[in-house]
């Protein structure tokens, strides 16, 4: 015993050393780590307040741009209502997003329709029935769907896609929503697999066993316990995907045909809110009501931004809510 | 690791695609180095996509025989050039349509001096269709009816054509709303009426031609000089019982065809010797010869 008091000092004034380098430098990585966390709000706050900023004139009224003192204003319902983005007229500058915002909509919402489908019978597949060598390669090989640049895509609809949609479907050009919407559907396959077969696997084998005791077959096991059992991940994963079809820019601009028009078939062409300010804004006059206008479109897709990730926010609070329940 | 290899090299050919024409020429000037590299000796060209072929072909014959001098040409667009100029960032900017007197307006309140105009070459602006359309010649009103606001003829049959592929529906082709092609086409066609909405709005002349190219039902305006074996120029009549003219220089020099455009470059406020005497090499023979051989008509 006598021994052991000695190593049990020692180890004691040791600890309290490494404790006292603890308390000194424990504030100091609380802070850095506080910082990281608040820099991603900093960060944002910052973009919007930037884009915000440099759309406001265009509310506003600017004088500057304007020829001979007179204030041109921005008129908000032509904006949000008229079909016609005509911003660089002779006679009569018409600033409408709404064919802007029906393209991004369609084109987002054709791909959703096909890659929420695929994805996750993917992530199924991939997650609950696939086993071995076949699943890994799988999952390797859905990961380096999601690594190609989103201008090989883009490259991919305009000279592989468009001839065949010509050929099959006997449109004229085939630079429409339904190329627009495959390449965007397998550029958020790649997401949607990922995150939600995070989520099926999240859920513990004890429901898979329950499920099957109770005598369901392995469809119903999945249909029935996996998918109500993990239904905010896969949530996630489609409003994810959904985000990615909306920001998507180089892609569309190339899919899309780049065409201000309200479609009246995916095989119409359109043009999308981010393609439209990528390719405008390095030509329009700083300080013009062009310019500003394309931050103002900026605006309106963070608008869009905010309300699905609200939307999903809102979604797996109620659903948490009624878990609890 | 193969799929990598593939899209590294569909994106390496992309990039070419893009970019070729626009690079940046070292021409391992800075080897002399008795002359302290001043920036007075390097001159930034950048703007109209028109002109971009044009302007690289002068810049490197120039920098063949003045070795002292740095030239850097980049496209972009009339519009990009010129806001370049006047954000001090160009030199010399390349346009294809006149300055917009919103755009001398900022450049004499950015710059304190008045920007320059040197026409230097002309561009006739060329109709293109399908090789395999049988439409030879169109009226300047007939177009109009096809691209303004408004207009009537919106399928081939209309101008009496039937296409080999059955397809009866004009796709129009056109370009993004801040290039000199667009503003001119718009002020000597539609006779500054808005386009018709609902064209494919492309952002470069060769995409336009390449587009044509691939779509049988498509019409398409961009300049002469890039028109290939697998598309049409169109003959065009100024009124609908005169003579049809092709685009060609002779047609151009002697004033019968009726869209063709000055080309111009922009300088802020009077140019310094090293820029004058670029721009007096591009305007003589040497600098005009050139624009002939790139497919334009020379000013002289």
């Amino acid at each position: 015993m006598s021994e052991s008091s000695p190593t049990t000092s020692q180890g004691f004034s040791l600890r309290r050393g490494i404790e006292k380098v603890i308390d000194f430098t424990e504030p100091a990585v609380v802070g850095l780590i506080h910082l990281c966390g608040w820099s991603a709000i900093i960060f944002v706050m910052a973009i919007f307040f930037f884009v915000f900023k440099e759309s406001l004139p265009a509310i506003t009224g600017l004088e500057e741009g304007a020829i001979q003192g007179e204030v041109e204003q921005l008129d908000l319902v032509e904006f949000t209502t008229s079909p016609k983005w005509i911003p660089e007229s002779a006679k009569k500058p018409t600033f409408g997003i709404l064919a802007l915002m029906v393209g991004t909509l369609s084109v987002t919402i054709l791909s959703m329709v096909i890659a929420v489908p695929l994805g996750l019978g993917a992530a199924v597949y991939v997650s609950e029935f696939a086993r071995g060598k076949p699943r890994e390669i799988l999952k390797v090989l859905i990961e380096l769907l999601a690594a190609i640049p989103s201008v090989v895509w883009g490259f991919i609809g305009l000279v592989v896609l468009n001839p065949m949609l010509v050929d099959m479907t006997g449109e004229p050009v085939g630079l429409n929503i339904l190329n627009a919407g495959i390449v965007l559907a397998l550029m958020s396959v790649p997401i949607i697999v990922s995150v939600s077969e995070d989520a099926l696997r999240a859920v513990p084998d004890s429901f898979r066993e329950a499920g099957i005791a109770l005598g369901a077959n392995r469809w119903e096991m999945v249909y029935k316990v996996l998918f109500p059992a993990a239904k905010n991940g896969l949530l996630a994963a489609v409003l994810l995907g959904i985000g990615r079809g909306i920001g998507e820019t180089m892609a569309v601009l190339m899919c899309t045909g780049h065409s201000v028009m309200m479609p009246t078939s995916i095989f119409d062409p359109v043009r999308t809110l981010t393609a439209t300010i990528a390719a405008e804004l390095g030509e329009a006059v700083r300080g013009d009501m062009h310019y500003h206008t394309l931050f103002l479109i900026g605006v309106v897709l963070f608008v869009f931004a905010f309300i699905i990730n609200l939307t999903a926010d809102l979604i797996v609070k109620g659903i948490k809510v009624q878990g609890n329940e | 690791m193969k799929l990598t290899v593939k899209a590294s090299v569909i994106f390496m050919l992309l990039a070419t695609l893009f970019f070729n024409g626009c690079g940046s020429k070292d021409d391992g000037s800075s080897q002399n180095g008795t002359e302290s590299s001043s920036d007075d000796k390097t001159i930034q060209v950048e703007g109209s996509d028109t002109m971009v072929n044009l302007a690289q072909a002068w810049s490197e014959k120039y920098q063949a025989d003045n070795s002292d001098v740095t030239i850097e040409v980049s496209g972009g667009g009339s519009g990009v050039g010129i806001s370049s100029l006047i954000q001090g960032l160009a030199d010399m900017a390349n346009a294809s349509r006149k300055m917009k007197d919103k755009e001398k307006a900022r450049a004499e309140s950015e710059l304190g001096v008045a920007p320059v105009e040197y026409v230097v070459g002309q561009d006739a602006l060329a109709v293109y269709v399908h090789k395999d359309n049988p439409l030879e010649e169109i009226t300047l009103s007939q177009l109009e009816s096809i691209y303004a606001d408004g207009g009537k003829i919106s399928k081939w049959s209309e101008l009496d054509i039937e296409l080999p592929g059955g397809s009866d529906e004009i796709v129009r082709v056109s370009r993004q709303n801040n290039s000199g092609t667009y503003a001119y086409f718009r002020e000597a066609v539609l006779k500054d009426n808005d386009f018709k909405l609902g064209s494919i709005d492309l952002s470069g002349s060769s995409d336009v031609v390449s587009m044509v190219e691939k779509t049988a039902s498509a019409i398409g305006y961009s300049g002469m000089g890039y028109a290939t074996d697998n598309v049409k120029m169109l003959k065009i009549k100024s009124t609908d019982d005169g003579d049809a003219v092709a685009p060609t220089a002779d047609n151009v020099i002697n004033g019968t065809y009726p869209i063709a455009r000055p080309l111009m470059i922009y300088t802020a406020g009077e140019p310094n010797d090293t820029l004058q005497t670029y721009l007096d090499w591009i305007l003589g023979e040497n600098g005009q010869g050139i624009v002939s051989e790139m497919g334009y008509v020379p000013v002289k």
